[in-house]
């Protein structure tokens, strides 16, 4: 009988959640939320911040090599922004009761995923390009919906993020652009980098809205405002014209414009793949974590030689005040 | 790893004659570099001239929960507000 009585309370409270998030009010890290809003939430914001910081590694592997001073600038200025991003995103997250150390854990411990498209190697240059046009191209349409997210704090680091994001997608763009207008080797370059980061790219996108699990409830909470397929149909039809720019092909046979839908048709995606590099087969899943790892455990000396001289530093101003 | 670096609160001025406003926060192991920090995360592109941070442990926040008795004294004080006052159309400066 108690129980009933609990669980109708707890029911009349999750309508009042919902009507609140359906009347676009927002929700605060200390309002009360269903165990799933905030469950789920963690998952999303940490996973969301942990693709930030494996994403510093790809990129930050060229910065010694950029060709050019202002590349070198320009790439170091992006990989501080994914920090930064990281960065916004963990403290977000933090406000849902969970402390950053367990989120390092749980990135470090394999518990928790971040986007794969970060266990693909930067092989050249022109990778740089392609990750900034394509990667940072899919993560834009992906990203601008949750400046509206119901979580204020996740809306929040969103609005912030955006803001930044489109100087990356831009420089990237500028990189493929040069090697279309330099060499043929050059030109063979970029067009090698855009056959390897196409489809990866569009699985960034997530699985296919009848695989996807979590859409109907992600679209009640603003988690989500477009479908999975409706995402990647956006970043298809504003990228294939870009391409077509650079004077580059479309790795796809059945990339076609349709006239009567006004969208391309596009080929199969090699789902298999994606779920491969998800359960951590892909080729740098080992490589990224264990750099993450090493850089976390080396770093334990600077972080206890810090909060030492810190507590140093308060002991003697509690000794000068007496 | 003898102690986590304790969590800050960045409260940023945009522009001299605008308050400082909160921003987000950081770790960091003492004041200074958490003003650093802060520096570093969010004013990469002169969003700031004045930051403050506060050891999020030092601030006192209300309970949600409570807003009925904390925020609803103020709801039936419409005399607090200038159009409570019923004045004639024709007056004039007031």
């Amino acid at each position: 009988m108690e129980n009933m009585k609990e669980k109708e309370q707890m029911k009349s409270l999750e309508d009042i959640f919902e009507a609140k998030i359906a009347r676009d009010e927002k929700i605060e890290p200390k309002d009360w939320m269903p165990e799933k809003y905030r469950k789920t939430h963690i998952r999303q914001i940490s996973q969301h911040a942990h693709s930030e910081i494996v994403g510093m590694l790809p990129e930050g592997n060229w910065i010694t090599r950029a060709p050019s001073l202002r590349r070198k600038v320009a790439l170091l200025a992006k990989v501080q922004d994914e920090a930064g991003h990281g960065l916004y995103l963990y403290s977000a997250c933090e406000t849902l009761g969970i402390s950053r150390e367990e989120l390092y854990h749980q990135l470090h411990s394999g518990k928790a995923k971040y986007s794969s498209i970060f266990n693909y190697p930067t092989l050249t240059w022109a990778d740089i390009g392609a990750i900034g046009w394509l990667v940072d191209g899919a993560a834009i349409i992906n990203q601008v919906p949750l400046c509206s997210t119901s979580f204020g704090p996740y809306a929040r680091a969103m609005v912030r993020v955006c803001k930044e994001e489109s100087f990356h997608q831009r420089q990237g763009y500028e990189i493929m652009m040069t090697l279309c207008n330099g060499t043929q080797e050059q030109k063979d370059m970029a067009q090698d980098a855009l056959n390897r980061w196409w489809w990866p790219s569009l699985m960034m996108l997530g699985p296919t809205d009848d695989e996807s699990t979590h859409t109907e409830q992600s679209m009640k909470w603003k988690l989500k405002r477009k479908t999975n397929d409706e995402l990647r149909q956006q970043f298809i039809d504003q990228t294939v014209p870009q391409a077509d720019i650079l004077g580059l092909k479309v790795p796809d046979e059945d990339l076609k414009y349709n006239n009567e839908t006004g969208h391309y048709d596009f080929g199969e995606i090699d789902w298999e793949e994606f779920w491969q590099v998800v359960k951590g087969h892909g080729m740098c899943n080992k490589e990224r974590i264990s750099a993450r790892k090493n850089a976390w455990d080396k770093g334990e000396w600077v972080r206890d030689a810090a909060i030492a001289y810190a507590d140093k530093q308060t002991e003697k101003e509690v000794k000068e005040a007496v | 790893m003898k102690k986590n670096w304790p969590l800050w609160e960045v409260f940023v001025r945009s522009k001299n004659g605008l308050e400082h406003r909160h921003f987000g926060s950081l770790h960091a192991p003492d004041a200074d570099m958490a003003l650093k920090n802060a520096r570093d995360v969010y004013t990469r592109r002169s969003e700031g001239v004045s930051i403050w941070v506060v050891e999020s442990k030092n601030i006192k926040a209300s309970n949600p929960d409570e807003n009925g008795e904390m925020f609803e004294p103020a709801a039936d004080k419409a005399y607090r507000h200038p159009t409570f006052y019923e004045l004639p159309d024709d007056i004039e400066h007031m």
